[in-house]
């Protein structure tokens, strides 16, 4: 090798999610284990065993009718920066194997299921529950393994697993951009199944280091959160809405404190160097 | 006097005792020597051979000297691999030479139209992730670099496949202890692209650069 590979500008892959927009159909869920090979069982009754990727969480304002709202949340994994941005994420601070590693070119979290002993620290730390544990092995239904995506390996029992913003498409986008000669993608060659499956276009997805992407002045709006700002997780993954009850649910506030300005606060703390 | 010569005698078993446990010993160690570095490495490898014996160079020669006329990037940025039945049915729909490996795969694949079930040397684990646009795209490498002079080879070599894993052995490297060069062109553990990255990028990378 005699050419120095020249290194591409670092990216904040991120998600902007618009929860005025979200109707709670559960498209992205459905796109999500078809894409990633997620495993799940004949009996999908008890939730909590059950493996997905992302989730849509159900929030109201706890009031009777007639004033009663109700609010959808799609959780996929937050990808957290850390304090600094430097990648300290609860998960991967914790993982005993190195089976999970913050990658600083993209920002994105990984899980490594070969190297993954499944002791499970990740899912304790994690305040998001992103992390999910194969407790059997995974069995698809007849003919339905011809189905699986060649792209994503399929996990074992006895290993975590979690939502990886599809970077196996980062990684096919980037072989064609080689092959063209390319060093940068455009927004449009990699989106997550997500994404692409909302129907109401709720779920944004990009680059947050590039004005030229959406997820850029998204992500800087007035009315956009984060979930529990305040541990300093950092979350690349950002919400939306123009309710303040909504808001207000993203974290543990108390009744009587200023959310907003605790919440900026945060923020600011976070992204300080 | 009677526990002297006692002693005397006890002395003289020991000297003696002290060779056969020696000889003893020896043979224990050349035979563990020999099961070890003979006989294991023998079981633990099953040998294949590939389908037909194809001879790169005279392919190499017919295109021009280029790797990518049969190995080639299609436009999605994936790697074909080694050609299909199709690509090889563009020549080969009907004897070119007399030559026997040729008239075998004629009959036994192209008129039954059947893949022909190549063993490939360098086959990773599924959870592994090459991007072979990444490094002969993007870092302009050669495909001898780790795939060694195969593009010069008259004859397939035979195939050997890590009975307990069913790993082809080039991943590993022919020497158990991984010394000296590979025989054929690099080794492909995950050490060995770490190594090779570090060298040349400066970084091991992120796990997900070569996982998936």
């Amino acid at each position: 090798m005699t050419q120095q590979p020249q290194h591409t500008k670092t990216k904040r892959y991120g998600m902007v999610i618009d929860l005025d927009k979200c109707t709670g159909c559960g498209a992205c869920m459905v796109a999500c284990y078809a894409e990633n090979n997620v495993p799940f069982r004949q009996d999908e009754s008890d939730k909590m065993r059950s493996l997905n990727w992302i989730r849509v969480m159900k929030v109201d304002n706890g009031k009777p009718f007639p004033d009663t709202q109700v609010c959808y949340i799609p959780m996929p994994c937050m990808q957290c920066d850390g304090q600094h941005m430097q990648g300290h994420s609860p998960c991967v601070s914790v993982c005993p194997a190195v089976a999970t590693d913050y990658d600083q070119t993209t920002g994105i979290v990984s899980q490594i299921y070969t190297r993954c002993f499944g002791c499970r620290y990740c899912m304790a730390a994690c305040p998001y529950h992103a992390r999910k544990f194969n407790w059997w092995d995974p069995k698809w239904p007849a003919d339905m393994e011809k189905y699986l995506n060649p792209d994503v390996s399929a996990r074992m029992r006895g290993v975590v697993e979690k939502c990886s913003f599809c970077y196996h498409r980062y990684q096919k986008a980037r072989d064609k951009a080689y092959v063209e000669g390319r060093e940068e993608l455009h927004e449009d060659e990699y989106q997550t199944a997500c994404a692409q499956a909302c129907p109401t276009n709720a779920i944004t997805f990009g680059d947050l280091h590039n004005p030229e992407h959406s997820v850029y002045s998204r992500s800087r709006s007035k009315t956009a959160f984060r979930l529990l700002e305040r541990l300093n997780t950092n979350p690349k993954v950002y919400y939306l809405s123009s309710k303040s009850w909504v808001r207000r649910k993203a974290d543990n506030y108390l009744e009587g404190e200023n959310f907003e300005q605790i919440r900026e606060k945060a923020r600011k703390a976070a992204a300080t160097h | 006097m009677s526990t002297q010569s006692d002693n005397q005698t006890a002395a003289a078993g020991n000297r003696s005792s002290g060779w056969v446990v020696f000889v003893f010993f020896m043979i224990g160690l050349v035979a563990s020597i020999i099961s070890g570095w003979v006989a294991f490495p023998k079981l633990l490898y099953s040998t294949k051979q590939q389908p037909i014996d194809f001879n790169h160079q005279v392919h190499l020669e017919q295109m021009g000297g280029q790797c990518n006329a049969c190995h080639f990037f299609r436009e999605d940025g994936s790697f074909s691999g080694s050609p299909t039945l199709e690509e090889c049915k563009s020549c080969h729909m009907y004897p070119m030479t007399g030559n026997e490996n040729e008239q075998k795969f004629i009959d036994e694949y192209v008129n039954q139209d059947k893949e022909v079930p190549w063993l490939i040397y360098a086959e990773q684990p599924p959870c592994v992730f090459f991007s072979h646009a990444a490094h002969v795209k993007g870092a302009d490498m050669q495909c001898a670099t780790c795939h060694g002079d195969i593009g010069h080879s008259t004859s397939l070599r035979e195939y050997q496949e890590n009975r307990i894993s069913g790993y082809s052995r080039d991943i590993w490297g022919k020497s158990m202890l991984r010394l000296g060069e590979a025989e054929h062109g690099r080794r492909q553990k995950m050490n060995d692209c770490a190594e090779c990255h570090l060298k040349e990028t400066g970084s091991k990378g992120n796990c997900f650069q070569c996982h998936k």
